[in-house]
């Protein structure tokens, strides 16, 4: 009981991750399909979470980590993503001749970037740098939540508040100040299952994209974890019997 | 070691020329243990297995990760997404060095509160003390290795520590840097240190349970064993006890790793480390927290590295400094409440230890460090001389104090919840 104590002690004052300097995140939650012990994605949500990431993320933020063949987890079969791959062009090479030359993507490619490196993609946005999404879920406090939030939380300037040329004024944002122009304004893409194009639905639906290529092994995370507390809660009920049992005769 | 009589012929024709079996037999069964031992004894069994844990998904991870600067992170990020169970292996060796340093406080404490580190098992304590810090040295490397953002500061900055030491400061920092900056170089020599040092932790451990051997555990009475009333065999009493302790922790252990396994971690350690960019706050892994916190209560640089390395360095001379004869805070009520007072003091440290060295912050944290300071070199020595201890029990077996008929079978009568 002490050690639990201390334990979810050690678990609650740990966990919260030092805030920010300056203005104070104001973050939206949501209920998640994927939060709880028995969560999942959605796989409707996270498809057109990514018609939205390449409509309109794509050409400033790239997804380096992810392959074309992880689209498999979002409910396309082998042939729907070969075809996906086959829209993009990646470098390959160099051939028998030495040359570089460019080909159509197959599965086993990653997602090609839409810079050539960082210095060209600062070039082409104002000097700021739009970072990689691919771990950008996990490498936020409150992820979903944060990202949620940001992508509908730029607010009217409020009256005093000095917001630099080039910087936009975002309550979601550490500080208020952030580098990204506004890149959701309502109906910004057409779904063709016809769900809601507000910015909260597209924002939660490329949440839920996020969320998945940040930790692309969650389902089978809790899918065993769910077995192996459930064997581990046995265990301590027999270990804890046959500890009574062996010590009957000291008491 | 008495030369026990084996069934087995093998096993006789074994241990006539390698005496395993025989140590086995005296670990098990001839080695006398306090039967009075609570919960808190649970935990050298659990650090134990921590160590093991960590060793054997280390080995692992190493097969697959990279060490070099343009590597390391897609390294470990292949681990979590490409290779079979990857992420499994990795949240488990992530987690475990937490749970083990949450194992390891509830072990100190406990040697604390029971003065297990009193004669004659100073030598224990110690050896103990030196498992401590080989460990943080150990976790401290290992959390360079991902080569995030919080691995790259929080490297620069306890790197950067050492160049506070008068004279050889600077060519130490160079030494450990392999370079002029945190870089390639010294990401290589951490990551062959952090293979090290778990068997170097491993050699000590030896070392400690050898010394534990030869006089036993304390006890929470804290009193030596008078006879054989007093103690029964490890086995099978203690090993099913662990066993226990081992499916609590292992529950403990899931839960964590499967539904929070990023719960003790930092969000920045998922951001590629970039030497251009100093993260907002850096902050070490929670269990470095305390000793981080008295390290930024001190405005001078050297001051405060050699307070952080004091607070250690007072746990090796704690035998020393606490003369009391009784051992156990049961018998010690002043003791005890300051006992209390340090464990939530030490709290106190770790929490500001996270929050920004700024306001009311710092002048919480010299307060907190102060004390840390105060309890060990003033309250302890104090409480050796003045304090006014409970009479002791006569013997483990039989609790009960005063007006109780001494008669043996009496005292293996009296119940005693454990």
């Amino acid at each position: 009981m002490l050690k639990r104590t201390i334990t979810i002690l050690l678990l609650v004052l740990l966990s919260s991750p030092a805030v920010a300097a300056g203005g104070e995140v104001e973050l939206r939650s949501r209920s998640w399909s994927f939060s709880g012990p028995f969560g999942t994605y959605d796989k409707a949500s996270m498809q057109r979470g990514f018609q939205v990431y390449t409509e309109v993320c794509a050409g400033c933020h790239s997804m380096k980590l992810i392959a074309f063949r992880n689209f498999i987890d979002l409910g396309y079969n082998e042939s729907e993503i070969k075809a996906i791959a086959s829209q993009y062009e990646v470098k390959d090479g160099p051939n028998d001749d030495g040359d570089m030359f460019l080909r159509a993507a197959i599965p086993a490619d990653r997602m090609p970037a839409p810079y050539a490196n960082d210095n060209a993609a600062r070039a082409g946005n104002n000097g700021a740098l739009p970072p990689d999404l691919s771990l950008i879920a996990k490498a936020r406090p409150n992820g979903a939540d944060y990202l949620y939030s940001l992508l509908s939380s730029y607010k009217d300037v409020p009256d005093g508040k000095d917001v630099p040329e080039g910087l936009y004024y975002n309550t979601a944002y550490p500080g208020h100040l952030i580098a990204m122009p506004q890149p959701l304004y309502g109906d910004d893409v057409s779904f063709s299952d016809g769900s809601e194009t507000t910015i909260e639905a597209v924002s939660a639906d490329l949440t839920q994209f996020l969320m998945w290529a940040a930790e692309p092994k969650m389902e089978a995370r809790k899918r065993i974890g769910v077995a192996a507390v459930f064997f581990l809660c046995i265990f301590v009920i027999v270990s804890y019997l046959a500890k009574r049992r062996v010590w009957a005769d000291v008491h | 070691m008495s030369a026990h009589e084996f069934k087995s012929p093998v096993v006789r024709w074994i241990d006539h020329r390698l005496p395993v079996f025989s140590m086995l037999h005296h670990t098990a069964h001839e080695y006398p243990t306090p039967k009075n031992l609570n919960y808190m004894w649970n935990f050298g069994s659990l650090a134990g297995l921590s160590l093991a844990i960590m060793i054997v998904t280390g080995i692992v991870l190493a097969m697959s990760y990279t060490a070099h600067v343009d590597y390391a992170f897609l390294s470990v990020e292949r681990i979590m997404r490409d290779v079979n169970h990857g992420w499994l292996i990795r949240y488990i060796h992530m987690n475990t060095a937490s749970f083990f340093f949450i194992v390891i406080y509830l072990h100190m404490f406990r040697g604390l509160y029971y003065g297990s580190y009193k004669a004659p098992r100073e030598l224990l304590w110690i050896l103990g003390v030196v498992i401590f810090l080989l460990m943080m040295a150990t976790a401290f490397m290992g959390y360079v290795l991902p080569w995030g953002q919080m691995s790259f500061w929080g490297a620069t900055v306890i790197t950067n520590l050492f160049s506070a030491i008068p004279l050889v400061g600077d060519s130490i920092v160079t030494l450990l840097w392999g370079g002029f900056s945190v870089d390639n170089a010294t990401l290589n020599r951490f990551f062959s240190l952090h293979y090290l040092m778990p068997f170097l932790i491993a050699g000590v451990v030896v070392l400690h349970i050898v010394a534990l051997h030869r006089f036993g555990s304390n006890n929470p009475i804290g009193i030596d064993s008078t006879g054989p009333q007093d103690t029964i065999s490890f086995h099978p009493y203690y090993t099913i006890k662990d066993v226990f302790g081992i499916a609590v922790f292992l529950l403990l252990l899931a839960v964590v790793v499967f539904f929070f396994p990023n719960a003790m971690g930092h969000p920045d350690n998922y951001i590629p480390a970039n030497p251009l960019q100093t993260p907002a706050h850096i902050v070490p892994e929670w269990y470095f927290l305390p000793f981080y916190a008295i390290l930024r209560a001190v405005p001078d640089k050297l001051g405060g590295v050699l307070l952080m390395f004091g607070a250690i360095a007072v746990l090796f001379i704690l035998p020393w400094l606490d003369k009391s004869p009784v051992r156990s805070a049961r018998f010690r009520p002043v003791f005890r409440i300051f006992f209390w007072l340090f464990l939530v003091n030490a709290i106190a440290l770790g929490y500001l230890g996270g929050k920004p060295a700024e306001g009311v912050y710092v002048i919480l944290s010299r307060i907190a460090t102060a004390w840390y300071f105060v309890h060990f070199l003033i309250i302890l020595p104090l409480l050796s001389v003045f304090e006014t201890t409970k009479p002791l029990p006569k013997s483990i077996a039989e609790p009960v104090l005063t007006g109780f008929s001494s008669a043996p079978e009496k005292a293996f009568a009296a119940p005693r919840r454990l």
